[in-house]
């Protein structure tokens, strides 16, 4: 169910960031990058609500505040750079993956009944993905997604993210280092410089 | 059936036995004589002073002296409950919570056992009281504290699984519900562990002491399953309030995971 609101941080402050504003359109993607310890992750926990931080949040006409916070994380859904399972088999923590994304990402459905104690850590950051959007949240939040996978596989999920991103319509932050891939996958661009954030110069199609 | 006297000097020579365990633990050089010696000498001190305190309280039997050392009781066992975790709650949680939960589950049923159950005549005769509530106090506290150590120890340790869980869109219950059921497990076990051995592999200290004391075994048997019974309700209820408490100040109304409320261990 494609929900289409944009994403708008007002005055965010939270660690050495003092007062961000951004919005982010529905179906956009922002790359975020910064030099490490910047506060880049920090920014993604504060817009999840997962610390305590100043400013407000809203996704469309819904701020932060007003929703529960589960509520809130399963609407604006962080993906981190590593993440953590809790149950035996891949399956318990997919709640009903689609078939199709299954596949785009390079896995069959056998992968439900895999151990999860025998994934690569590269697995781990496909199905984690896999995972969250599953889940049908409004705007996700990528901690360096494809930070663990090969040139062709980073490809490959690149690809079946922005189709995605897409069709859904989420508004996406994206924390990235490599500048080729902020290349392909953003037309936004802005890099943390110490107390705020700054656009970088933007790609050649504007 | 008369009680045997104990003198002085009888367990004197109990305790040369110990001093000669701590000769022996110093020449093997395994660094324990010295606390030995030292919680040998507090038992004998602690256990002499209580003998005057409830040598005084049975003779008086008031209300309120009963109260008094029951509330001193309580205190103290919460200060233990405190001084059990690694890292425990900061700004007097860990303290409060520990002891409102032995409250609640150790009194209510110290007190339904003596007036229900038992039923002295006053209900609060210390004969009947002080011991009932030593054990059950002594044994809800080590529940409540090896849960709570467990909670806060474990959601450290896990914290990324937790916070992962929230990110999903979990609820704070549901995403600490693994670690609340493993805390109360292992405040629960002792316990169940003890019902199970009872009589087979141990004869529990209460029952003992009373068929040392002349009472007719059948009788001893009697009082320690309602013990028993009464101290696991205790441990129960104590475990579970401990667990709800403390779990619940591990998050803040956002459903943040709030580790800042966890002190440092201690070096």
């Amino acid at each position: 169910m494609p929900t289409h609101h944009s994403l708008r941080l007002e005055r965010l402050a939270i660690g050495e960031l003092a007062s961000v504003d951004l919005e982010i359109a529905p179906g956009k993607i922002v790359c975020l990058s910064g030099t490490s310890g910047s506060g880049k992750s920090r920014l993604l926990r504060a817009v999840a609500d997962l610390e305590p931080h100043g400013g407000e949040t809203w996704l469309g006409d819904v701020a932060q505040e007003s929703l529960p916070a589960h509520e809130w994380r399963a609407r604006v859904m962080l993906v981190p750079a590593e993440s953590h399972w809790w149950a035996d088999s891949v399956g318990e923590h997919l709640a009903d993956a689609d078939a199709a994304d299954i596949e785009a990402l390079g896995f069959t459905t056998e992968v439900l009944d895999w151990q999860v104690s025998r994934l690569s850590s590269g697995e781990k950051q496909r199905l984690a993905l896999l995972r969250a959007i599953s889940r049908e949240p409004a705007a996700l939040l990528l901690d360096e997604p494809t930070a663990n996978l090969d040139d062709t596989t980073t490809r490959r999920v690149e690809d079946w993210l922005l189709t995605r991103v897409r069709d859904r319509g989420w508004p996406v932050v994206w924390v990235a280092h490599d500048p080729a891939q902020i290349e392909r996958v953003a037309r936004r661009h802005l890099r943390i410089q110490g107390h705020r954030l700054e656009e970088e110069g933007q790609g050649a199609w504007v | 059936m008369g009680v045997i006297e104990l003198e002085w000097w009888q367990l004197a020579l109990a305790s040369l036995m110990v001093v000669g365990l701590a000769g022996c633990t110093a020449a093997a050089r395994l660094g324990m004589g010295k606390s030995l010696l030292i919680a040998a000498a507090r038992t004998v001190i602690q256990l002499a002073l209580i003998g005057l305190v409830l040598e005084a309280l049975f003779a008086a039997e008031r209300l309120l002296w009963v109260a008094l050392m029951a509330f001193t009781m309580l205190l103290i066992a919460g200060r233990e409950v405190m001084a059990r975790q690694k890292r425990r709650l900061i700004g007097g949680w860990a303290f409060g919570i520990g002891t409102v939960a032995m409250f609640l589950s150790s009194f209510t049923v110290t007190v339904l056992t003596l007036i229900v159950i038992i039923g002295p005549d006053p209900w609060y005769r210390p004969q009947y009281a002080i011991p009932l509530l030593g054990m059950m106090l002594g044994n809800t506290m080590t529940g409540v504290a090896l849960a709570l150590d467990r909670l806060t120890d474990t959601a450290w340790r896990q914290r990324a699984v937790i916070e992962n869980r929230l990110m999903l869109g979990q609820r704070w219950q549901e995403a600490i519900g693994d670690i609340r059921r493993e805390a109360m497990r292992s405040g629960l076990m002792p316990m169940i562990n003890a019902m199970a051995a009872a009589g087979v592999v141990s004869l529990p200290g209460m029952m003992t002491g009373q068929m040392l004391a002349g009472s007719p075994p059948a009788l001893a048997v009697k009082y320690q399953i309602l013990v028993m019974f009464t101290i696991t309700l205790g441990t129960g209820f104590g475990t579970l309030a401990a667990v709800a408490a403390g779990s619940r100040r591990l998050f803040d109304g956002r459903q943040r995971l709030r580790l800042d409320r966890l002190s440092a261990p201690k070096a």
